[in-house]
């Protein structure tokens, strides 16, 4: 978040996750001049302009929102600041959207040029496959303490791993692997 | 001996005749000069379109998708727009050709984002209804979508029914915009509405405007965007202008005229 800020010159950068087992966009991090009170805020996926976004794959940027009050609250609603502009593109991973992110504010005076557009969308989907191995990694945090696997038996085969010689590690490494696709393949 | 449909014996030659003439040179004036797009219906698959908004006028029907059983039906809709798309591609449709009819088809905000199908269902729909230009200014990333897809694209091509479609800016596989049969649209950065560039390099075949267009925004208002969800109105409303002119053209000659006429086709700069 204070990369995709200091990346556009912004004044805040927020994340919206998408839970889709509730169909909600989860308000997830922030940086800048935001309130971070909001965060675990959920709204319906398909309202506001995260919701837009998130539906539609389509990225945009959107100016002058001083001109519409209705507008500037609903943002300030769902971000804890009021923006004048706002840029806002899909966090895709492979070929699920797993949220939005939005980038309120650029530095004063400087138009939004179509270079910025394609910049945050790599930008987007740098931050798209990182958020992926948070889920991930959230995923394996809740099974663990969700007391279905044994810790014991993780924390064993994690030491056994790292004490392998690298051929043989890496031999190991695949064969979780191939576990994980056996127990876990990937949603259609 | 009757020979299959799809053969064409010298004697009937007159059953295939296209009285239809063209200029010595395809230019705007010929293209879509005078024209305000009247009796060209237009379908615009979105997020619904807000009724009444001062900048896009009358809507003349409203449909959603919901569920049916195992599938989805598509029924009437009120004109509510929950998040703004689709009424402000109405607007920048309305802005270019005054007098085409709006059709609505709400695919999103219908409370199932994560659903393709509802995106699907409602595109069947529209083709099967005719419409003459469908605006789709979104995508899917689900690859599982795009035979599909693909189908109901051919099905509109073929059906004489033009699909206009937002071209995705960012690393990823999406559709329909990709496909051949369909008028994909990136966004140039200049003021002009009527201003088109042919791309050289496809699967994004044209560049309309996208950057800081004033759109319509639920509530009445508008408001300043940026993104090639709003230069894909722009070409589906120079469709529609064509088509008004030029009613028996298909699919293929409209993107055809689209081509002779872009800014930088035939030495214009």
């Amino acid at each position: 978040m204070t990369a995709a800020q200091a990346i556009f010159r912004a004044q805040a950068a927020s994340i919206f996750l998408h839970d889709e087992e509730t169909d909600e966009l989860v308000f997830e991090a922030v940086a800048g001049q935001s309130s971070d009170a909001l965060i675990g805020t959920r709204i319906p996926s398909s309202t506001g302009i995260a919701g837009w976004v998130l539906v539609t794959r389509q990225p945009l940027v959107l100016e002058d929102l001083g001109n519409d009050p209705r507008f500037a609250r609903d943002v300030a609603e769902r971000t804890g600041y009021v923006p004048s502009a706002l840029m806002a593109v899909p966090l895709l991973h492979e070929e699920r959207a797993l949220g939005v992110l939005q980038v309120l504010d650029r530095e004063q005076d400087e138009r939004f040029t179509l270079a910025e557009m394609d910049l945050l969308g790599l930008f987007a989907s740098q931050a798209a496959i990182a958020l992926d191995l948070l889920r991930g990694a959230r995923r394996a945090k809740a099974i663990v303490e969700g007391g279905a696997v044994d810790v014991a038996l993780v924390a064993e085969l994690a030491a056994a791993l790292e004490g392998l010689e690298e051929e043989r590690r890496e031999a190991g490494l695949q064969l979780l692997r191939a576990l994980v696709a056996v127990l876990a393949p990937p949603r259609p | 001996m009757s020979l299959p449909a799809w053969s064409l014996p010298s004697g009937e030659l007159g059953r295939i005749a296209i009285e239809h003439e063209w200029p010595e040179r395809v230019d705007a004036e010929w293209a879509f000069g005078g024209s305000t797009g009247a009796g060209v219906r237009v379908c615009v698959l979105d997020s619904g379109i807000e009724g009444d908004h001062p900048l896009v006028g009358a809507v003349q029907q409203s449909f959603t998708v919901v569920p049916d059983g195992d599938g989805h039906a598509v029924v009437e809709d009120e004109g509510v727009d929950l998040c703004g798309h689709g009424t402000a591609c109405a607007g920048v449709l309305r802005a270019l050709a005054p007098d085409c009819s709006l059709h609505s088809v709400r695919v999103l905000g219908t409370g199932y984002t994560g659903s393709g199908d509802v995106l699907l269902s409602g595109l069947r729909w529209a083709v099967e209804q005719g419409f003459d230009v469908i605006n789709m200014s979104l995508s899917t990333t689900k690859s599982k979508f795009s035979a599909v897809l693909h189908e109901l694209a051919d099905s509109a091509y073929f059906g004489r029914t033009v699909l206009v479609a937002s071209a995705h800016n960012m690393p990823v596989e999406s559709y329909p915009w990709r496909l051949s049969s369909v008028i994909s649209v990136g966004s140039h950065d200049q003021d002009d509405p009527r201003l088109l560039y042919a791309n050289p390099a496809p699967p994004v075949e044209f560049f309309a405007r996208g950057v800081d267009v004033d759109v319509a925004w639920p509530g009445g208002s508008t408001l300043r965007c940026t993104g090639n969800s709003f230069a894909t109105p722009h070409v589906s409303a120079l469709c529609a202008l064509v088509l008004a002119k030029h009613p028996q053209l298909t699919p293929f000659q409209v993107k055809s005229v689209l081509y002779l006429t872009s800014a930088n086709v035939g030495g214009a700069s």
